[in-house]
């Protein structure tokens, strides 16, 4: 296993007159989170060992917008957005790939009307393809047999149609994938969209994500998989609060690939 | 004197179609009420989402006994209608059974609407027990009460007497046809209101004939005041399902608009070149500034958010999806709909009471009938536009609301102006320094 995580910026490529194939936006989550930064160093991983010529913006990252947005802070969101295509176009970036939903979803739809026209895949979609491409090939290793069942994130799944990607990697590691009683279009939400994740929940009987991770359970998982570093924090509290953490663990996509591959 | 039928006929079709006609301009003009926006886009598209989901009822089907049972009413409604046609053109000519000459096609006809009509009839009753006596928990939530529940099986008994009736006249017809009764023409099968014709057995000549008049009566009548009930009714949907699918969303679900009066001083605000103390050019165009941002009535959302309002069924679906509402919390995005529908038609009564001005009334959407903890807790999942039937978009107005709570009030929770002011101070929600940003590249 090495630590040596090889992650280029923008800024030293284009010093070297280099362009990446690939720009990986990582997001203030994957930035940020101590949860999700293993997400982001699991895909990096995979990148690294898949010889994917990529780079991050680093410090001239900036939030998408996405959590003001929704907030209703159009005003802030625009700022965000115009900032971060500014910086985008300088470097010519083309093609992106984020382990965020949320990211994902806003710079794919809402910044084009803004000036920000890339094609946009998340993190997911971006794997399948190296894997049909053959540039990463997968076993099942420890998740051989293991009974996977996958959470929509609601801002891949409903927001954009994308639900085969996710599920076509559990099933290449040769895992049981166990549909939840509301997945795909009917998916409920882990609670944390529309901002939801930085207030507290309005009253109500319960959590939006002990309901869901109560679904969750009710598969008899080994795992629950997630594609949205939101939803991995959301259903990790649930399965903490049921007190189920001994049993069940939550794992991003990106994580079970690169544990799989011993990474 | 022959004549009197025709001419009272043709009165009550004109004044059964002339309130029609009212209610449906009275109706255009509150959705006119709304904002202008762009829906000339993706046309193929749109006719496409109108014939699969209007027309071919995909969505109803999700739930598959309410949806089949649906489809057996929806059918059989249309399938009436050419039947209905008949009635008219008899009812205004003297004739009967004008279509009659159509022999064996006639025979099918009248039986497949005799076959439909009692369907109908089995399925209105089903109907009627799982809106009140199996109690399905999405008929039960607080907006239901009062009106729309009432409204709900109110429909079902007109549905239920006016294919009675259908039944009836076949039935008294038939009979009438056996004893050779002058006038009533040897046509149609009748392989429903058969088993009903017993019940007349016996009766003169002239009873018969009064009751297939009444029942014929009744039965347009009914049907014309049907048509008029449904401007008070959510079964406008029955109309308003075909244009709302057609202007229905077609981005993807997670795609909110990009306010253009923000982006004009966004960009203002960032270009060093502009002279923000310049005098607007000549010509620009200052209806693009709003007069507000976001939403707080009806008449600041858009026409089709409002076509919306008016073309809920409140089945609920929606809110029986929501995750807010599942998890026992305020919102419900069905109230949201009704809730927009029950001002826009009260700022239209208003507008019709003051001679076509709207006097303020104190009130507004916001606050009046929708609460801000309502609005909050939405999570844009996007559930409820994936449930809803005929591609209705409650999130739109929860997030227009929220734009206003935001930019015109200040009036977020707390916790969220805590996110905001770290976005725009360190470019994250949280408060980490953006120089810090690929601090995890070198954490082990
Ligand atoms: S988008 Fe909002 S209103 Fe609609 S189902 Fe989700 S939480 Fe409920
Ligand atoms: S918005 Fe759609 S799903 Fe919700 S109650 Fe109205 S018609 Fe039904």
């Amino acid at each position: 296993m090495s630590n040596e995580l090889k992650v280029p910026t923008m800024a030293e490529l284009f010093a070297e007159g280099k362009q990446p194939e690939v720009l990986f936006w990582v997001g203030c989550a994957g930035s940020f989170d101590d949860r999700a930064k293993k997400i982001t160093k699991a895909f990096v991983k995979i990148l690294n060992k898949a010889n994917v010529s990529f780079a991050v913006l680093g410090t001239e990252e900036s939030c998408t917008g996405d959590p003001a947005k929704r907030a209703g802070n159009e005003f802030l969101f625009q700022m965000q957005a115009v900032t971060n295509i500014e910086v985008m176009n300088a470097y010519e970036v083309k093609k992106v790939v984020t382990a965020c939903p949320h990211c994902f979803n806003t710079i794919k739809n809402e910044y084009p009307g803004l000036g920000g026209n890339y094609e946009v895949v998340h993190h997911t979609q971006f794997l399948k393809d190296l894997l049909s491409e053959g540039r990463i090939t997968m076993e099942g290793g420890q998740y051989k047999g293991k009974r996977i069942t996958f959470h929509d994130p609601c801002y891949l799944g409903r927001a954009n149609g994308v639900y085969e990607a996710p599920r076509d990697l559990i099933r290449k590691l040769d895992a049981e994938l166990v549909e939840m009683k509301n997945c795909k279009k009917k998916g409920l939400c882990c609670g944390a969209g529309g901002a939801q994740m930085f207030k507290e929940p309005e009253n109500g009987n319960k959590d939006v994500n002990v309901e869901r991770t109560e679904q969750a359970l009710g598969t008899k998982p080994e795992i629950i998989a997630a594609g949205c570093p939101f939803c991995n924090t959301m259903m990790t509290d649930g399965v903490k609060s049921k007190e189920k953490e001994g049993e069940v663990e939550v794992l991003d996509i990106a994580e079970l690939i690169a544990n799989a591959e011993d990474l | 004197m022959d004549y009197l039928p025709n001419i009272i006929f043709l009165l009550v079709l004109v004044a059964g179609i002339g309130f029609f006609a009212k209610n449906v301009k009275a109706l255009s003009r509150n959705i006119k009420l709304g904002k202008d926006v762009d829906v000339s886009d993706n046309k193929p598209q749109r006719w496409k989402n109108m014939a699969r989901i209007a027309l071919g009822q995909t969505k109803m089907v999700v739930r598959p006994v309410a949806g089949i049972l649906h489809i057996v009413v929806y059918v059989g409604f249309i399938i009436i209608n050419i039947e209905v046609l008949e009635i008219i053109l008899d009812g205004l000519l003297g004739t009967h059974r004008i279509f009659a000459p159509l022999g064996v096609v006639y025979d099918v006809l009248i039986g497949s609407f005799e076959i439909l009509a009692f369907l109908v009839i089995v399925s209105v009753v089903i109907f009627w027990v799982r809106r009140n006596v199996i109690k399905i928990q999405r008929f039960l939530k607080p907006e239901m009460k009062g009106w729309p529940k009432k409204d709900g099986n109110l429909i079902l008994y007109i549905e239920f007497v006016l294919m009675t009736l259908f039944l009836t006249m076949n039935a008294a017809d038939f009979q009438l046809q056996t004893i050779d009764a002058l006038h009533y023409v040897k046509a149609g099968s009748f392989p429903v209101s058969q088993f009903i014709a017993p019940i007349f057995s016996g009766m003169s000549e002239a009873s018969l004939i009064v009751v297939e008049r009444s029942a014929w009566w009744l039965h347009i009548i009914g049907i014309l005041l049907f048509l008029n009930y449904l401007y008070y009714s959510k079964h406008l949907h029955i109309l308003l399902a075909f244009p709302n699918t057609y202007y229905g969303k077609v981005k993807p679900k997670g795609q909110l608009d990009n306010l253009e009066a923000v982006t004009a001083e966004v960009k203002m605000m960032m270009d060093p070149d502009v002279d923000p103390f310049a005098a607007p050019a000549e010509g620009a165009d200052e209806a693009a500034e709003p007069d507000k941002f976001g939403a707080s009535d009806v008449t600041d959302l858009n026409w089709v958010q409002l076509l919306n309002s008016y073309t809920c069924t409140e089945c609920g679906r929606c809110t029986s999806e929501c995750p807010a509402n599942q998890t026992g919390k305020l919102l419900s995005p069905r109230k949201i709909m009704m809730d927009t529908r029950d001002r826009l038609q009260e700022v239209g009564n208003n507008i019709d009471k003051n001679k076509g001005e709207f006097v303020a009334d104190g009130k507004q959407l916001l606050g009046d009938y929708i609460t801000e903890e309502e609005l909050w807790a939405c999570t844009s999942c996007n559930a409820c536009t994936e449930a809803c039937p005929v591609s209705i978009d409650p999130l739109s107005i929860i997030m227009d609301m929220r734009r206003y709570l935001v930019m015109e009030q200040s009036a977020a929770p707390s916790d969220l102006n805590n996110m905001m002011g770290n976005i725009e101070n360190n470019g994250a929600p949280w408060p980490f320094n953006q120089m810090d940003r690929l601090n995890w590249k070198n954490e082990s």
